[in-house]
């Protein structure tokens, strides 16, 4: 995946470059001001991830959300998705994980879904370009979406399996 | 320099926070420590080449033709057009919004620039593919058929929800980035 971006990237440079060597310089001029413009939030992002991640260890999480937990699982669910950030190679083996270990469709539904399209802690990135109305907007739509993907997917699973 | 110290403030803030709580709990630091080196490397290796294809897009790509694909009027074109786009990103969310800025830039639409984002969270390709595999097919479609318009219809109420004036601001701001 990051071997494609890079292709693409170097490739379109170098065309760039060779088309319009001013312009190129400009370009990578704002790349240059996009990213230091973000990165203090970037950092203060990158800590409190790396906080969560050390305290919410692989264990607890199935404690959480494990057999049983019924609708009181899928909050809980949610709300460790909404405030995790995992990457997706990482997430969807530990899904696979939980689900063997006992977690129901429902609870791994909900998580996967906030984990998705719920950023607790990106969010004063989010701020930082949306301002804070829109961003506690849009979390907070998709926090209350995840349930419905949760029951649809619990539903589904239901029937198929 | 005191306004460089400023910038970085919740980040001192946080990072003296965090030493803290490494003399009490050592495990703990040792953790933090361990992953945000790995997030770093992590953030070094897919974020530079994201700014400059962003740069770049600035830089070639005219208003018109962004505002033509996506901007007002664009209707379905520009739904399916903002929905594909989020679709084969790479990268974590926060990258999306980076790219929306340059969007807004362009002349994308809002409603228009809230689905790319919500494709950007949901529907990326190499993220479907890998769910595919890990937790079965009927998961990964059920999911992907309430999330397309659950996007969508989320776009829509975001842009009804906020006002002229405060979408004019968020724009006005992204001009300056």
């Amino acid at each position: 995946m990051n071997l494609i971006l890079y292709s693409v990237t170097a490739l379109l440079l170098m065309l760039s470059f060779l088309k319009d060597r001013e312009k190129t310089k400009n370009a990578l001029k704002k790349a240059w001001k996009a990213f230091e413009n973000i990165l203090p939030q970037f950092l203060v992002v990158i800590l409190l991830v790396s906080l969560l991640l050390s305290i919410l260890d692989h264990e607890t999480i199935v404690k959480i959300i494990g057999k049983e937990s019924g609708w009181i699982g899928v909050v809980l669910a949610a709300v460790v998705g909404s405030i995790t950030l995992i990457p997706g190679f990482v997430a969807f083996p530990t899904a696979a994980l939980l689900l063997d270990g006992g977690a129901g469709y429902m609870q791994i539904g909900a998580f996967i879904s906030t984990l998705m399209m719920v950023g607790v802690v990106t969010l004063p990135i989010e701020i930082q370009y949306f301002g804070k109305r829109l961003a506690l907007y849009r979390n907070t739509l998709a926090f209350i979406f995840s349930f419905i993907v949760a029951f649809s997917i619990g539903k589904v699973l239901e029937v198929v399996l | 320099m005191t306004a460089v110290i400023k910038r970085y403030s919740s980040f001192l803030l946080v990072l003296a926070l965090l030493g803290a709580i490494s003399l009490f709990n050592q495990e703990l630091g040792k953790g933090v420590f361990n992953s945000t080196v790995m997030q770093l490397k992590e953030m070094l290796l897919v974020i530079p080449p994201i700014f400059v294809l962003l740069g770049l897009l600035d830089v070639w790509v005219p208003k018109q033709a962004m505002v033509r694909f996506m901007g007002k009027g664009s209707g379905l074109k520009g739904i399916l057009l903002s929905l594909l786009i989020g679709s084969v990103a790479a990268g974590p969310l926060y990258g999306a919004f980076l790219v929306a800025a340059v969007f807004m830039k362009k002349g994308v639409t809002f409603s228009n620039i809230l689905i790319f984002i919500g494709a950007w969270s949901t529907t990326k390709i190499p993220m479907i593919l890998f769910e595919f595999s890990a937790l079965g097919a009927p998961f990964a479609l059920t999911r992907l058929l309430i999330d397309i318009p659950g996007i969508i219809i989320i776009a829509f109420l975001l842009a009804k929800m906020m006002g002229r004036d405060e979408i004019d601001a968020i724009y006005e701001k992204a001009s300056k980035q």
